[in-house]
């Protein structure tokens, strides 16, 4: 059984957020912009190092090997990490020899397969946001950290997604995603951050005089 | 764990090469930019043969290590712009070893080039084909060295205002060895001296820089993605 609390403190952007999901759950984390729903979900990604708190796996600390801890999640950003020189195939080489993978059966269930030889700069946003979204699956990871996957997809490619989020849940997988608008996620549990206050908004760096950094 | 870690380090290298044949204009920057500032010295120093003999070592030594700079800014910089990096972080191989990779890769696109383009270069300045051995050597492990070396500093400098200026400042003391021993062997080797200890020099300073660059480097990026 999978298991997942999280529980941090950080001083401005999160403040003691905690949760637990069994096997099939999903979470959907909302909140208004800046409340750190993306930085959330990269400190659960392993990616980030959260100043206080744990992320644990089945009651171990997942982030003390975070190379182990990467062969349990797909992650998909914000951005779709496409190189536009490359292919499709080639985009999703790597992760296939990271996870073993079939990258063919991954661009055919995100109805990609005809576009698999073409190099990313000739892709729309949201095919190539449907290459991301092949990458998560090719990473036959259990749980899956997708920064608003909804992002430029069609109405077609929303259903896709449904079902795809439907056999990965039945499967015992985990789905944790950051949106904006309602995703195609059955009976998810929803975690509303809540943002800052404008007087905890630190200055941002750019008013600093320049010169005084460097 | 399913992932083998030679296997993605290779992967990484083939993904990296595939870049560099599909940007060839990128990649052949540099090593244009190493024979270009040679050829420019013959031009402001005057075409005196025994002069340029005497200068050639160091003229190679030099433009080879400033057309080195030249893509090391892209080098972990574009991989953090488009989100990349984050992907190679989860597929599980270790930050220094992801380092390490793109180290082999800039050698590969940027070292190997130069190497190669070495060579016309020292015979247009007209240095004795006797020391070519030497001078081949040596930059073989200098641009090993400057791989390292800059990739360290590449993934130190990612992510923070105006690294592509921090860059050179953080490098080049930091090669400075590597440049004296490199010429100072080919000094030695014209004037019929024993070159041996300068390369080994070299050798050793190569050794000490391939575990303890990858390993910084690797902390770098790890920094760099908080």
């Amino acid at each position: 059984m999978e298991n997942i609390s999280v529980f941090r403190g950080e001083r401005l952007v999160l403040d003691r957020v905690g949760f637990t999901l069994d096997a099939g759950d999903a979470l959907l984390l909302t909140g208004p912009n800046g409340a750190g729903k993306s930085t959330l979900l990269r400190v659960l990604a392993g990616l980030r190092k959260p100043e206080g708190g744990h992320v644990l796996w089945s009651g171990v600390d997942a982030l003390a090997d975070r190379s182990q801890h990467a062969g349990r999640v797909a992650y998909l950003g914000h951005q779709d990490a496409l190189k536009l020189g490359l292919t499709l195939r080639e985009n999703l080489t790597l992760a296939a020899r990271a996870s073993g993978g079939n990258p063919d059966l991954c661009m055919k269930s995100l109805n990609i397969s005809g576009l698999a030889d073409l190099p990313a700069r000739m892709l729309s946003a949201g095919q190539k946001r449907r290459a991301a979204l092949a990458r998560v699956l090719l990473a036959q990871a259990p749980l899956w950290l997708l920064d608003e996957p909804s992002l430029g997809l069609d109405i077609n490619t929303m259903g896709l997604l449904g079902t795809l989020f439907a056999a990965h849940r039945q499967a015992g997988g985990i789905v944790i995603a950051t949106t904006h608008v309602p995703l195609p996620l059955p009976n998810a549990r929803t975690l509303a951050l809540p943002g800052l206050n404008e007087s905890d908004i630190p200055q941002p760096m750019e008013d600093f005089p320049e010169d005084d950094l460097l | 764990m399913k992932f083998q870690i030679p296997s993605l380090i290779m992967a990484i290298l083939e993904r990296d090469l595939r870049l560099a044949l599909r940007h060839g204009a990128d990649t052949l920057g540099a090593v244009l930019f190493f024979i270009l500032a040679g050829a420019l010295f013959p031009l402001a120093l005057g075409p005196s043969p025994e002069l340029l003999r005497r200068m050639a070592p160091g003229i190679v030594w030099v433009c080879a290590l400033l057309a080195a700079l030249l893509p090391l800014d892209r080098l972990f910089g574009a991989e953090l712009e488009d989100g990349s990096l984050d992907q190679l972080l989860m597929t599980g191989l270790p930050a220094s070893l992801i380092a390490l990779a793109k180290m082999m890769a800039h050698w590969l696109t940027t070292g190997l080039p130069l190497l190669l383009a070495a060579g016309p270069l020292a015979i247009m300045l007209g240095m004795p084909t006797g020391s070519m051995v030497v001078l081949l050597t040596g930059l073989f492990l200098g641009t090993l060295i400057l791989s390292l070396i800059g990739g360290m500093a590449a993934s130190v400098v990612l992510g923070a205002r105006r690294g592509g200026v921090l860059l050179p400042l953080l490098v080049l003391p930091l090669t400075t060895p590597a440049l004296i021993f490199g010429a100072a062997a080919l000094d030695a080797a014209q004037t019929g001296l024993s070159w041996g200890p300068d390369l080994e020099l070299l050798g050793a300073f190569l050794a000490a820089a391939i575990p303890l660059c990858p390993l910084a480097a690797g902390a770098g990026l790890r920094a760099a993605v908080e």
